[in-house]
């Protein structure tokens, strides 16, 4: 090897076996193997599935591979795999699309990073497009690990229950539904412990087995991160028409480097995205008025971001303590603080997002 | 070259996990203080970022986007420092994009933090730091069950922000440390008021008193709280060394002590 050091590659078991798999593609398109410096080799297959009880190298259900491969044998789903059966489409998604006919408009609220207001912006989205009582308005929250919905709507301590149609969801407002894993946990403390498979279980229930009924709005609020959740609400609304996400960051570079995937990971799947919402976007101290940016926007905030990446910025919303506050006590500080500047800017980005669905559904009638 | 005949963590001292059930509250930037603060205090440190979709770590600790090289005891971490006091892995410096998301599901995230954990050529450590990803899940099971394989974590610190949000969800995060048998080394309450650099006026902008709250609630140590600086989150945004920079200020003693307290705990144990 020259006068380089010895280099082990580093092939663990696991990798190869994908490897040696047809239905391999690689995480970027131009990534290249650079054996001579070792870097290591990251596969990923689109949208696999790998059961609970399959094999430790199973090549996915849906993979060229799937029951033929070596690591199949003794799998108790090989036989399954092997048939073809699993490379069909999951009959649910059939199932949730007729279900979700009668839903007119489907949001999706989504951040590649953590606590920058993403169940914030969908509780107040929903009570901003409930105030108007002629729609009909639901709010899912698919962050099974950490469901704040139930908190900030009011709802802490309430019940799902279960009729001949379904689910029932738990209502705020005779126009206002919510539906969270919040309301299946028998005690604040109780920690939902699940890897990916029964996550997505969850998920698909909340979409098939909800009685939602006829809806003009249904806004879907995500955990942090580009995984399992969002890939199975991507996968389960794939034969419905899903209006597009709106994004939300916080200014600083830290966020924006994971929102910058999160967009990646909504071309890849063809969402469309409706705009980014910037929260957090400086604080103005209630006594001297003079403005902080705690949160600073050192590579230019969602403003350069948009206007990078050519998206609407639906609009910056400023730190204000009391939306803090509203949340915690389970109210909309819209209704709370409806003068603050932070409340009269949300009106804005919800008109913004009113008129994209609106726009949507005109185009829809025009074309269809 | 690191040698390391008995495994990739057999000169590890101490493993303790960053932990939050809640997003955003700073367990990445809490993770890079902490590794600084232990390295001024003469510590050697690793930093494993098993936040696979959102790695923050090497922008933190600015070490841009080195490649990963391999040596006969396996990946070689990348060093923050010339005297290699601050040892980093994360699947940031293994993707080509860094805009590229990292869109993969459970057992894949699994398989690849089993490599983190048993590949990367560590060699002698005092501490390394575990940052991960918010949430109760595959991750968090993937940590422990393979350091199991190797060593056993002493323990975990939970980052909370006051307000009854963010506690809700840590919360299930000490439920999770519990049924796991993971030790909880104490909580750490941060973005706990913002001071006004024009006028000193404290404002509690997201609420106040959750984390001692939250600690006295589940029985466990409370480390200290940290304050909501524009000065760190600036370092953190330029990879800066905020206790360098700013030594006098009362973030750098609120992280001081509660690293003092946390090297206490580990040593004690």
């Amino acid at each position: 090897m020259g006068g380089h050091p010895q280099t082990r590659v580093p092939w663990d078991s696991t990798l190869k076996s994908w490897i040696s798999g047809a239905n391999v593609t690689w995480i970027n398109d131009t990534r290249n193997l650079r054996r001579e410096k070792g870097t290591t080799l990251i596969v990923g297959h689109k949208m696999d599935d790998v059961p609970e009880n399959a094999n430790e190298h199973c090549p996915g259900t849906r993979s060229e591979q799937a029951g033929k491969s070596s690591s199949c044998q003794g799998c108790p789903n090989q036989k399954l795999c092997a048939s073809g059966a699993t490379k069909a489409p999951d009959p649910a998604i059939k199932e949730i699309g007729e279900k979700l006919s009668t839903v007119k408009h489907k949001i999706l609220v989504l951040s590649g990073k953590g606590g920058v207001g993403k169940s914030t912006f969908s509780a107040h989205l929903a009570h901003a497009l409930a105030s108007d009582i002629t729609n009909e308005v639901a709010l899912l929250d698919i962050d099974i690990c950490g469901p704040s919905i139930p908190r900030m709507m009011g709802l802490e301590g309430e019940q799902v229950h279960q009729s001949n149609s379904g689910w029932s969801p738990v209502y705020v407002d005779d126009n206002l539904a919510v539906m969270s894993i919040g309301f299946l946990l028998g005690s604040p403390d109780d920690a939902v412990i699940w890897r990916g498979p029964k996550k997505n279980g969850m998920i698909k229930q909340f979409l098939r087995d909800v009685d939602w009924g006829d809806l003009d709005y249904l806004i879907v609020d995500t955990p942090p991160g580009t995984s399992d959740e969002h890939l199975s609400i991507v996968q389960y609304l794939s034969s419905t028409h899903v209006d597009g996400a709106v994004i939300i960051t916080t200014p600083q570079e830290v966020s924006l480097q994971d929102v910058r995937k999160e967009i990646r990971f909504c071309q890849k799947v063809k969402l469309p995205i409706i705009g980014v919402v910037e929260n957090m976007s400086g604080f103005v101290c209630p006594k001297c008025k003079n403005t902080s940016q705690i949160f600073p926007p050192t590579s230019g905030g969602a403003e350069k971001m948009c206007s990078d990446l050519n998206l609407p910025l639906l609009g910056k919303v400023p730190l204000d303590p009391r939306i803090a506050r509203s949340c915690d006590e389970g109210r909309s500080f819209l209704n709370q603080i409806p003068d603050s500047p932070a409340a009269e800017v949300y009106q804005r980005i919800v008109q913004g997002v009113k008129d994209y669905c609106s726009k949507h559904t005109t185009d829809e009638e025009n074309t269809g | 070259m690191e040698q390391n005949h008995d495994g990739s963590l057999a000169h590890v001292r101490h493993i303790v996990l960053v932990l939050s059930g809640k997003g955003g509250v700073g367990k990445s930037t809490i993770t890079s203080e902490l590794a600084l603060a232990l390295r001024h205090a003469g510590k050697k440190v690793g930093i494993l970022d098993v936040d696979l979709c959102g790695p923050s770590i090497p922008r933190m600790l600015s070490v841009g986007r080195p490649d990963v090289h391999q040596c006969d005891s396996g990946w070689v971490p990348v060093y923050a420092d010339a005297e290699k006091s601050l040892a980093l892995m994360s699947i940031g410096f293994l993707l080509e994009d860094p805009d590229e998301a990292v869109v993969w599901r459970g057992p894949k995230k699994t398989a690849m933090i089993g490599q983190f954990v048993s590949d990367v050529a560590w060699g002698e450590l005092d501490v390394l730091l575990v940052d991960t990803p918010p949430g109760t899940s595959d991750e968090h099971l993937a940590i422990l069950e393979n350091f199991k394989k190797h060593k056993q974590v002493d323990g975990a610190v939970l980052v909370t922000t006051p307000q009854a949000i963010s506690t809700g969800d840590v919360r299930r995060e000490v439920t999770f440390c519990k049924k796991t048998g993971v030790r909880i080394l104490g909580i750490i309450e941060n973005m706990s008021g913002f001071v006004c650099p024009h006028c000193s006026e404290c404002s509690n902008i997201f609420s106040k008193g959750g984390g001692e709250e939250l600690a006295k609630l589940t029985g466990s140590v409370f480390l200290g709280s940290v304050p909501l600086d524009p000065k760190l989150s600036n370092c953190i945004e330029g990879g800066e060394d905020f206790l360098k920079s700013f030594p006098n200020s009362a973030t750098f003693t609120a992280i001081s002590r509660i690293t003092h307290t946390l090297l206490s705990s580990l040593q004690a144990a």
